[in-house]
């Protein structure tokens, strides 16, 4: 530790003594304070003594997240060999080891550039870097399917961060979750990247040009291209859609293609309760293992940082919603139990992770309330109503974080009226 | 339940802001308090629901080509519709006079508080443009029509509610000076927009 110290104190020294250099102190200041609490003392105001502050707090939704990150690196690595012959023998650390690399990559260059556009601001207004970003920086990894191009991550992290945020004036002031800003921000921008069967699996692609390529071979005797000649093959019939995604391909789908993705549902099917709950299912990289983001549910609510308000309404507003349609019934989608519509897709994760992002959801206890449900049961019905967007929770969420200063407002205004009235009775 | 679809497909699939970017210089400029926005919002949805269904009567029953021929058969080839711009305006205009006396009469504060703007609704282009996006598509009775004037109008009036709410609350924030008031605004409303997208393609 007090190596650690040292190093921090002999950085600061060195930069106040240099005047061209000097601005640049957010740059240290930001890893000083993210490792050691900062010593400064309220000097007017409010003082309030706690242990945590705004920093630490964002260290615990990190921590919260791990759950989803080491199954999300398993399970890309499980998506992946499933689909090749070599790959079905492959153990847990087989998996692991295969779904590192592109994950930690998604990390890096997620935190490289949202951190950079934060140092830049934070170095031209002269503040101190806020801390927002961290908790974003690695969300957006995990919101993203797995095969997506680096590029454009780095540019939803960009856009997100400046429009998102910066320009609201930083932390704590943006209307829009910043990493589900940056999600939506590709999914508009680029549909074709950000949908379809191609994006949710490690190198699903390549491989299926592969076996292409092997039966070309096999029939006229052509060459098999170079890039492909470590790849592994493709098992025939295997796709790569998600759970979601198959399911919106049953509208306007003939008879027998609704029954066959029905059966992926049913039980020993790709998609079952139980695959689904453990989170073994094509998907965006954390966001499929119902499991992981309820170990991380448990984490934030057991530390207080998560409103369990926002949590519960939004499971209630969901299992209403999917309820509702379930009696109605009609198609694959209405038809599938609700408790398992809400293990699929990106509900769980929204609901632990996106939906109780303090600073852009209602801030009045009652608010919370209507909040989570507007978010739960309007995500179940885009994602199960509009065969555009399978993926219907993020934009949901994001419907709900517009609504919350007016559901706020209200809130506050029923609240005057209400003791107004006791006031006149009194 | 085709009313409630055409409603719910008027207000939110079809959003006239967010969907058309209609209206938008009285949205931006009254958008500032969320009590304002609420009374011209009220206005609007007002205005759109009277409007509506008395340019649908004018059109069907005398702009349309053939429209006329209830007078006598020798009318039947008579096409005014080139007419249609100018005598929606003419409706439209006539319709927020009525309704700007009405407010004044009533509540002069929310009169007040609104100045301008409610004159500027008879050229505020969501009015108009209800009645023209009415005209292409061609409903088929008047309560079509009152439904779907109804639910642009409410539309409207959710968009510009939620974007005071949002501008009341970023009021105290550490905007960069050049993007504050208008331009922030504008900002606002596209990521607002971008939320909505999500009920772009709703099959209902």
């Amino acid at each position: 530790m007090k190596f650690l110290r040292n190093i921090f104190d002999n950085a600061h020294h060195k930069l106040e003594s240099k005047e061209k250099i000097k601005k640049f102190w957010p740059l240290i200041d930001a890893f000083d304070t993210l490792m050691f609490t900062p010593k400064e003392v309220t000097k007017s105001g409010s003082h309030i003594r706690d242990a945590i502050d705004l920093k630490r707090t964002m260290m615990l939704v990190i921590t919260a997240m791990v759950p989803c990150l080491l199954f999300g690196i398993y399970n890309a690595g499980y998506q992946s060999l499933r689909l090749t012959e070599a790959g079905w023998d492959a153990g847990v650390l087989d998996c692991f080891m295969a779904g590192l690399p592109k994950i930690l990559l998604l990390i890096i260059v997620s935190y490289a550039t949202g951190l950079g556009v934060e140092f830049i601001f934070a170095i031209r207004n002269q503040h101190s870097v806020a801390e927002g970003f961290l908790v974003s920086g690695m969300l957006i990894p995990l919101i993203m399917p797995i095969d997506v191009p680096l590029w454009m991550v780095v540019a939803a992290t960009a856009f997100a961060v400046l429009i998102g945020k910066e320009v609201f004036g930083g932390t704590g002031m943006n209307i829009l979750n910043v990493a589900l800003t940056a999600r939506a921000f590709l999914f508009f921008a680029y549909p074709t990247k950000m949908s379809g069967d191609k994006v949710w699996i490690s190198d699903y692609e390549l491989m299926k040009e592969k076996s292409l390529a092997v039966k070309e071979n096999v029939a006229n005797g052509t060459e098999i291209p170079e890039h492909l000649a470590n790849v592994p093959e493709l098992v025939d019939g295997m796709s790569g859609a998600t759970a979601m995604g198959e399911l919106a391909s049953t509208f306007d789908a003939t008879a027998a293609h609704s029954e066959a993705v029905t059966s992926m549902f049913a039980s020993g099917g790709q998609f079952d309760f139980m695959n689904s709950f453990l989170g073994l299912i094509p998907g965006s990289v954390g966001e499929t293992s119902a499991l992981a983001c309820l170990l991380g549910a448990g984490m934030l609510l057991a530390t207080g940082i998560a409103s369990w308000k926002v949590i519960g309404s939004f499971f209630v507003g969901g299992l209403f919603m999917t309820s509702v349609l379930f009696a109605i019934g009609g198609n694959p989608y209405f038809d599938l139990n609700p408790i398992h519509q809400l293990m699929l897709g990106g509900f769980m994760f929204g609901m632990v992770f996106m939906a109780t992002d303090p600073v852009t959801a209602c801030q009045t206890g009652t608010g919370k309330f209507i909040y989570g449900f507007l978010g739960g049961s309007l995500g179940i019905l885009i994602r199960i109503l509009n065969p555009a967007y399978p993926e219907g929770i993020m934009l949901a969420i994001l419907i709900a974080n517009v609504c919350a200063p007016l559901i706020d407002h209200m809130v506050i205004q029923s609240n005057i009226k209400r003791r107004l009235s006791r006031l006149k009775t009194a | 339940m085709e009313y409630f679809k055409l409603f719910i497909r008027a207000a939110f699939v079809d959003n006239m802001i967010f969907a058309f970017f209609f209206g938008m210089c009285s949205y931006l400029a009254v958008s500032k308090t969320v009590k304002t926005a609420v009374g011209l919002g009220m206005a609007v949805i007002f205005v759109l629901t009277v409007t509506v269904p008395v340019n649908w009567l004018l059109d069907t029953y005398v702009l349309q080509e053939g429209a006329l021929s209830w007078l006598g058969p020798e009318y039947a080839s008579y096409d005014l519709s080139f007419l249609s711009f100018i005598m929606f305006i003419a409706v439209i205009a006539s319709i927020v006079q009525l309704v700007e006396m009405i407010v004044e009469k009533f509540s002069p504060a929310l009169y007040g508080a609104l100045g301008i703007f409610l004159p500027l609704i008879a050229v505020n282009c969501a009015i108009l443009g209800g009645a023209l996006f009415m005209q292409q598509k061609q409903f088929g009775d008047i309560a079509e029509a009152t439904t779907y004037g109804l639910g642009s109008g409410f539309g409207w009036f959710i968009a510009v509610v939620l974007i005071a709410a949002i501008r009341e609350k970023i009021r105290y924030s550490h905007i960069p000076a050049p993007l504050r008031g208008v331009g922030m605004a504008f900002l606002i409303t596209g990521l607002m927009g971008l939320a909505f997208l999500g009920f772009l393609g709703f099959n209902i």
